[in-house]
């Protein structure tokens, strides 16, 4: 009987948070999603009732491989680049400054408030103070002039050149080699341990299906499209990602601090005893120590790569295609180009991507719990 | 146990909330009607708010206040909320504007360019009243050019009521500079590379450029240019490909004349590009007549003897007009109150008020050209005599999805430099946009 009415009073108090939650995240998910598999009236899509037909995957299709949607995968590889280059940014800074302080230099807990500082500012604000220092007539462009030096004549936000740039057409091939290479390193290895013969076998059998895929990629399969497009790193985005390592270097720092902190003291003794310099506790010690840390902090900067649209539209506007993202593009074509559809597919392409990072966490913590 | 009961529980919940949504879209259409409907007259006194939702804050603010102004003494029981939202040529309004409409919170007139804009997204969505009765009531059919009006409609009404006409293809130039670096003013495309080349050599920039939209505005000045107005119009009827030797011209001669902007010209705004001009380092700019009303109201400057204007190069004879409007979107709350405010834009009274200020002319056929400085009596002039025909970046000839995908594929072009493909994007992206077939 007790049971029962604790389960009950349960149930009530979270009832408000579900059906909020399920109307407005999950509600909202599923209709998106139905959004994207129509033509939502085409052009007169701001109807009250817009003539809706359902299109399956075509506009899905369309977006990696029309014409039209260049500009969608350039966006996906910017996106590609911004999560690598803002995730490995606010790591590594955010690491080294947490062990700076680790070592209480003189007026740590100033630095700690200001490093954790920028972290406080909203995306816009620092879109707008970063646009000023970035600005090509000023700011760090005419820094060196100070000293008598050359002024810098790189264009931040608006350069269109490009580095690493790949043919749109290789990636099924790029992924394909990549995924045998991983796999092959895999045999080796089971092969040098001389265990689990079944996994062996499993591995083999999907390395030469993959192996196999790669020569007919190569020479039979059709093209995706009929022209060569070229995709890269656009150099305009370092200004973005400089911008986004200041703001989240300071949160990684935080986190890294109270993991550090954590740690306790025999640990670092013991290495001390045993002749470890800092420089090799740190490294062998301490990061595989806060590994739940890390973990932490990937997901979290993961997503805000993700959630990057503020910086750029406060940087750079939504119209500098050097910069963008698919969640810019998904504004323009959304908001300004009345097509709901398109809108809604890249909406959803974009919360593919951010369960990417969710949901492996949640099985892992999910996991941890139950353990 | 528990878990049965949950997943009950979910399934409940989750047919609840489809049955909400179904019903909001009911309650929806239930209060803002379908279909044409056109607009009714009353001869209540206004009262109460009304809402004007424009882009015009800024350097453009005070001919707004200046309409504002004239509504309030006219009307003093009417509160007028003058909602602006930043961003040249309505960037950003227009996307706000969509939320709100969608949202059922109508403004009661809002700022839209007139011609495929307004049709294109509003007309087409069936969200605005017919203003043929306004028309006939105050004569506008006889004060407003005939080819104006035929922008403003379509088969089924008339859908604005436009408060200007601003000229797109203007040159700005500095006549003192010009002197100085004994160049002439060109008229024809070829002059201008022979006048960029001479200026490159005295390391001036020869033509000045802003960010992406003005990019686009450029290159509807080069399309006239290269096409004269007889194909630009068929342009735009989809009776010229967008992949033939025409339309590649198009973009190779765009190519080149972009070789002789300034590098910086995507993180400066329109403002920042005429500046160029104004202060010497640049010589010609293309741009908007809002462009005079900056460098007259905001600089100071005087038309005609602190700065003159031409034609963009190769565009002489040929008016390239786009027009601000307001309309009467369907769900309104104060008829009485919208109805005398669309009166006043399309009063002589108004227009002679506003115009001068925002350094645009007059869209009636009667206005009072004394009021207007030298830039807009010259424009005016033109209006009258020259050829006319209507911009893409600013709305006229274009619907808002053409538009848009246009801005990606002049990204591709900047970037790639490739003609070719440029005009093969265009004809996608005019096939997707039901512009051609």
């Amino acid at each position: 009987m007790k049971i029962k009415k604790d389960y009950i009073i349960s149930i009530v108090v979270i009832l408000p948070s579900v059906i909020l939650l399920g109307i407005f995240v999950y509600g909202f998910i599923l209709n998106t999603v139905f959004v994207s598999l129509t033509d939502w009236g085409k052009g007169a899509g701001l109807k009250i009732n817009p003539v809706i037909n359902f299109v399956g995957f075509a506009n899905y299709s369309d977006l990696f491989t029309s014409i039209i949607w260049q500009r969608f995968r350039q966006d996906m590889v910017n996106a590609v680049f911004y999560w690598l280059f803002i995730l490995s940014g606010s790591l590594i800074l955010g690491f080294f400054l947490a062990v700076l302080l680790d070592r209480y230099p003189r007026g740590e807990s100033f630095f700690r408030t200001l490093f954790l500082y920028p972290f406080a500012l909203s995306f816009i604000v620092t879109g707008t103070i970063w646009r000023w220092l970035f600005a090509p007539n000023g700011g760090f462009n005419v820094l060196p002039t100070l000293i008598k030096l050359p002024r810098i004549e790189f264009l931040w936000m608006s350069s269109r050149t490009s580095i690493l740039n790949f043919n749109w057409q290789d990636i099924p091939l790029i992924i394909t080699v990549f995924i045998s290479l991983i796999l092959f390193f895999v045999i080796l290895r089971l092969i040098i341990l001389k265990k689990n013969e079944i996994k062996l076998i499993i591995y083999s059998i999907l390395f030469i299906i993959f192996f196999i895929s790669f020569f007919i990629e190569l020479f039979f399969a059709p093209p995706m499209i009929n022209l060569k497009e070229m995709h890269g790193f656009n150099l305009a985005s370092i200004g973005i990602i400089i911008a986004a390592v200041w703001q989240y270097s300071g949160y990684t720092m935080a986190l890294y601090l109270a993991g550090l902190r954590g740690l306790p003291v025999s640990l670092y003794e013991a290495a001390k005893i045993d002749g470890a310099s800092d420089m090799k506790f740190y490294l062998k010690i301490a990061i595989p120590n806060l590994w739940p840390i890390t973990l932490s902090a990937i997901i979290i900067i993961s997503h805000i790569s993700l959630k990057i649209f503020a910086l750029i539209f406060a940087m750079a506007g939504t119209d500098n295609a050097g910069t963008s993202h698919p969640s810019v593009l998904m504004y323009l074509t959304t908001f300004r180009a009345n097509n709901f559809a398109f809108g809604a597919s890249i909406a959803v392409l974009l919360l593919i991507l951010s369960s990417l990072f969710t949901i492996p966490y949640l099985i892992y913590l999910y996991k941890q719990r139950t353990k | 146990m528990i878990k049965k009961f949950l997943t009950l529980f979910f399934v409940l919940f989750i047919s609840l909330f489809l049955l909400l949504f179904y019903g909001c879209k009911k309650a929806e259409s239930g209060r803002i009607s379908q279909g044409i409907e056109k607009v009714k007259l009353t001869d209540e006194m206004p009262k109460g708010n009304l809402e004007i939702y424009s882009w015009w804050a800024g350097d453009e603010g005070p001919a707004l206040e200046s309409l504002i102004s004239l509504y309030k003494s006219k009307y003093p029981d009417v509160t007028v909320i003058n909602a602006t939202v930043t961003g040249g040529s309505g960037v950003n309004a227009k996307a706000v504007l969509k939320t709100r409409m969608l949202g059922g919170d109508v403004p009661d007139s809002f700022q839209v360019h007139a011609g495929q804009e307004l049709i294109g997204t509003w007309v087409a969505a069936e969200r605005m009243l017919d203003l043929t009765p306004l028309y006939q009531s105050e004569k506008w059919m006889d004060v407003f050019p005939k080819d104006l009006i035929k922008l403003l409609g379509t088969k089924d009404g008339i859908w604005s009521v436009p408060v200007n006409i601003h000229r797109s293809n203007v040159m700005w130039y500095i006549p003192d500079n010009l002197k100085k670096w004994n160049i002439e003013v060109p008229k024809t495309i070829d002059n201008f590379f022979k006048a960029a080349e001479a200026l490159k050599a005295k390391n001036i920039i020869p033509l000045a450029l802003g960010e992406n939209w003005t990019v686009n505005h450029l290159w509807e000045s080069v399309a006239l240019g290269v096409l004269g107005a007889d194909k630009y119009d068929k342009l735009w009827r989809g009776e010229l490909s967008w992949t033939g030797s025409d339309v590649v011209k198009v973009w190779e001669t765009f190519g080149k004349v972009l070789s002789y902007t300034n590098k910086d010209s995507a993180s400066l705004s329109w403002q920042q590009a005429t500046d160029l001009v104004v202060n010497g380092k640049a010589a010609f700019n293309i741009m908007g007549d809002w462009a005079s009303g900056y460098m007259s109201t905001t600089l100071k400057l005087k038309p005609g003897v602190d700065y003159n204007w031409a034609p963009s190069f190769g565009n002489s004879g040929v008016f390239m007009f786009l027009a601000d409007s307001f309309g009467y979107p369907k769900g309104a709350k104060n008829p009485a109150a919208i109805i005398e405010w669309l009166k006043i834009c399309g009063s002589k009274e108004g227009q002679d008020a506003f115009n001068p200020l925002k350094g645009s002319i007059s869209s009636r056929k009667d206005s009072e050209l004394s009021k207007y400085n030298d830039y807009a009596k010259s424009a005016s002039k033109d209006f009258q005599s020259n050829r006319i025909v209507g911009s893409l970046t600013h709305g006229v000839v274009a619907n808002e999805g053409f538009m848009n995908d246009f801005s990606t594929v002049m990204e591709l072009f900047l970037k790639s430099m490739d003609p070719i493909k440029a005009a093969n994007a265009c004809q996608a992206i005019a096939i997707q946009n039901g512009m051609a077939k």
